[in-house]
C-alpha cells in the first residue's frame, strides 16, 4: 500500500535560517502521525509545506507515492489535504452550519443558497462525528473551544479529505475538552483519514498516535512507531531528557 | 481508546437556556426597527404634516438618497471595510455626467454609461488598493476621498469656470432618463419621487444577496475572519473589490438621481455624507469591525434618519437639534451591537 504522504529528507530555509532540515516521514490511511517538539522546532514550518502554504526546497514530498510541490492551500485541498488550523478554523459570528459550507456552499437550481439542505447535511454530518448539536442556526463563537474544532474536523471529514492536518488543536483546551478534540481525531482515523497532528504535549499525542515525530530545532530528533517507545520515554525525550534533568537540579538546589 | 469523554448532552442544557438571545443576535435590525417605530409615533403624535402623505412623500425621499448608500455600505461594513469616498463619489458621478451632456453634448444616456464605468473604476481601484497594500480602508479611501473632492472642484473649475454646472435640462435624453431616475408617481394625489422604488428595489435585492447567495456568505465570513475564509478557499481580493465597486454604483445611481431631478450640481456636494452613511449602518445593526449586520438594517437606520429630520423640521424646532438626536441614536446603536456581539462571540472553554 502505497502511504498518503511521504516526506524523505525534507527541508526548507528562510534565507540564512534553517526552518527544517532532513525530516522524512510517512502518513498512512487510518493512522495518526503526530509530530511533536517545543515552540520553534519546525513543526508549523513541516504543516505549511504539507498544506501547501510553503514549498520544500529540499528532500522529496510524495502524494499517494506521486512526487509533489504545492503552489497553493488550494492545490493540496484539492489533493485531499485539508488542513485544521488552530485559530483560523472558523468564522464566529457566522452560523454553524454556514461554516460547515463556507467556501462550498450548497445552492439551488437558482443560484441560491440551499440553506435547508445546508443545515440538514451539517446536522447529519455533525452527528456521524457523534457531535450532537441541536441547533446548527446558533454563531459559531457560541461553542466552546473544543465544539469549534470539532465542526472544523467535521467540515473536512465531510469534505472527502483524505489527510487531515491539525495544528494544536488541544492547545488552548481544557483537559476535558481535549478529551473531546481527541476523541474526533480517533473518529476521523478509524474512518480511514490519514491524521498528522501537531502538538507539544505528549499526553494528548500518545493515546491516539501510531507514529511519533519528534523535532527539535529543525531537525528530526527521531521517528519512533507507537510499539518502539511508551509515553514516559516519550516525555522524556520531548523535553530534551539530559536537560531536563539538570534544570530539576538546579531548581531542588533553590528549594533547598 | 483511553479518552472517552462525551459532550453532547451537557452541550445541549448549555444551548437550551439563551435561546431567546440567540434569536436576537441572529436579527441585527431588531434594534433599528425598534427605534424606527418610536421615532414614527413620536412625530406622529408632537406633529400635525408627519403622518400626512405629503410629509410622508418628504421623509421617505430623504431617507431613500441616503437609503440606496447605506445598504452599499453596510454590505461593505459587514465584508470588514470602509469607505470614506462614498459621499463625495455620488457629486463626482453627477459631475462626470453632467459635464459630458452639457460640454460635449453627448446623449444623457451615454454620459450616464461613461459614468457608470467611471464609477465602478474608481471602486475597483479602491478595493484593489485595500488589498494590495494591506492597509486599512479607512486610510486608502480617505486619500481617495480628498484625490475626488480635489477632482470635483479642480475640473469643474477649469471646465466652466464657476463651482457648479447646469443647463442639464436642454440635453439630449434628459427627458427620457429623467423619467427612470427623477420621476414622480402619484398614491393618493401626493407625488412620490421614484428614487424611494429605486431604495426598496436596491435593499431588496441587497438584502437577497447578502442572505441567500454564495457571494453574501462570503461576504460575512471576510468581514468576519479572512485568514479563515481563504483557508477553506473563499476568493477574499475579487470578494472585497467587488464590494467596493457595489458602493461606487450606489453612489453612480444616487448621483445620477441628484443631477437628472435638480438638473445642475455643486462641485463641492456630498462630502461629510459618508459618514451619515456608516451611521445609518451602524443604527442598522452592523458592526464597526466586520463580520455582522444587515441590509434591511441599514435601510431602516436610514429610515430614522429621514423621519428625524424631517420631524424636526415639522415639529418647527430649529434643525441643531437633529444632531444632538443623531449621536445619542449612535450611541445607542452601537451599545445595543456591541452586546450582542459579546454574546455572539463569547468563547467558552
Amino acid at each position: 500500500m502505497t502511504s498518503l504522504i511521504e516526506t524523505e529528507d525534507i527541508g526548507k530555509t528562510y534565507g540564512s535560517v534553517i526552518a527544517l532540515s532532513e525530516v522524512s516521514t510517512v502518513v498512512n490511511a487510518g493512522e495518526v502521525t503526530c509530530v511533536l517538539g517545543d515552540n520553534g522546532a519546525g513543526k508549523s514550518t513541516l504543516i505549511k509545506i504539507l498544506a501547501g502554504v510553503h514549498q520544500h526546497d529540499q528532500g522529496t514530498f510524495k502524494v499517494e507515492g506521486e512526487e509533489i510541490r504545492f503552489s497553493s492551500p488550494r492545490e493540496a485541498l484539492d489533493r485531499g489535504i485539508a488542513t485544521v488550523y488552530q485559530d483560523l478554523a472558523v468564522v464566529p459570528l457566522m452560523s454553524v452550519w454556514r461554516n460547515f459550507f463556507l467556501g462550498s456552499e450548497p445552492t439551488t437550481r437558482f443560484g441560491f443558497l440551499d440553506s435547508k439542505k445546508g443545515k440538514a447535511v451539517t446536522k447529519k454530518a455533525l452527528s456521524d462525528m457523534g457531535i450532537d448539536l441541536r441547533d446548527v442556526e446558533q454563531p459559531v463563537g457560541t461553542l466552546s473551544g473544543g465544539e469549534r474544532q470539532c465542526v472544523a474536523i467535521a467540515r473536512a471529514v465531510h469534505f472527502g479529505a483524505k489527510v487531515l492536518i491539525l495544528d494544536e488543536p488541544t492547545a488552548a483546551l481544557g483537559v476535558k475538552q481535549a478529551g473531546v478534540v481527541l476523541k474526533y481525531v480517533a473518529q476521523a482515523r478509524d474512518r480511514g483519514l490519514g491524521v498528522v497532528l501537531i502538538t507539544h504535549n505528549p499526553h494528548h499525542a500518545y493515546p491516539v498516535g501510531n507514529r511519533f515525530l519528534l523535532l527539535k530545532r529543525g531537525r528530526a530528533l527521531g521517528s519512533y512507531e507507537k510499539s518502539e517507545i511508551d509515553i514516559n520515554e516519550l516525555t522524556k525525550q520531548m523535553a530534551g531528557g539530559a536537560e531536563l534533568e539538570a534544570l530539576e537540579h538546579e531548581l531542588r538546589g533553590v528549594e533547598a | 481508546m483511553t479518552v472517552t469523554a462525551t459532550a453532547p448532552p451537557a452541550a445541549d442544557e448549555r444551548l437550551s437556556k439563551p435561546r431567546v438571545m440567540d434569536q436576537l443576535v441572529k436579527r441585527p435590525e431588531i434594534g433599528a426597527m425598534l427605534g424606527a417605530l418610536l421615532v414614527f409615533l413620536f412625530f406622529s403624535v408632537v406633529t400635525e404634516q408627519f403622518l400626512s402623505m405629503g410629509g410622508a412623500a418628504t421623509w421617505l425621499d430623504d431617507a431613500s438618497m441616503l437609503g440606496i448608500m447605506a445598504v452599499a455600505v453596510a454590505l461593505l461594513m459587514i465584508g470588514g471595510e470602509f469607505d470614506l469616498s462614498a459621499g463625495v463619489m455620488t457629486a463626482s458621478t453627477a459631475l462626470v455626467t453632467a459635464l459630458l451632456a452639457t460640454q460635449l453634448g453627448l446623449n444623457v444616456w451615454l454620459a450616464l454609461l461613461v459614468s457608470l464605468a467611471f464609477a465602478l473604476a474608481v471602486g475597483a481601484l479602491n478595493g484593489w488598493l485595500v488589498m494590495r497594500t494591506g492597509l486599512p480602508s479607512f486610510i486608502v479611501t480617505l486619500g481617495s476621498f480628498l484625490a475626488l473632492q480635489g477632482l470635483n472642484l479642480g475640473v469643474t473649475r477649469l471646465v466652466t469656470g464657476s463651482v457648479q454646472v447646469s443647463g442639464m435640462r436642454e440635453t439630449a435624453g434628459y427627458e427620457s432618463a429623467g423619467f427612470l431616475f427623477a420621476s414622480t408617481f402619484q398614491i393618493g394625489g401626493t407625488s412620490f419621487y421614484v428614487s424611494i422604488i429605486w431604495w426598496v428595489l436596491f435593499t431588496v435585492v441587497a438584502s437577497t444577496v447578502l442572505l441567500r447567495t454564495r457571494f453574501g456568505n462570503w461576504i460575512f465570513a471576510i468581514g468576519g475572519a479572512t485568514q479563515s475564509s481563504r483557508a477553506v478557499g473563499v476568493p477574499v481580493v475579487r470578494s472585497k473589490i467587488l464590494l467596493f465597486m457595489t458602493t461606487a454604483f450606489a453612489a453612480w445611481l444616487v448621483g445620477s438621481i441628484n443631477i437628472l431631478r435638480y438638473a445642475s450640481v455643486q462641485a463641492n456636494q456630498g462630502i461629510g455624507l459618508e459618514f451619515q452613511y456608516i451611521i445609518a449602518a451602524v443604527i442598522g445593526g452592523c458592526l464597526l469591525t466586520g463580520g455582522f449586520g444587515s441590509a434591511v438594517g441599514a435601510a431602516i437606520g436610514a429610515l430614522i434618519f429621514g423621519m428625524a429630520r424631517q420631524g424636526i423640521v415639522y415639529a418647527g424646532w430649529n434643525s441643531d437639534w437633529f444632531q444632538l438626536f443623531l449621536g445619542v441614536m449612535l450611541l445607542a446603536a452601537v451599545l445595543v451591537n456591541n452586546m450582542l456581539r459579546r454574546r455572539a462571540e463569547r468563547v467558552r472553554r
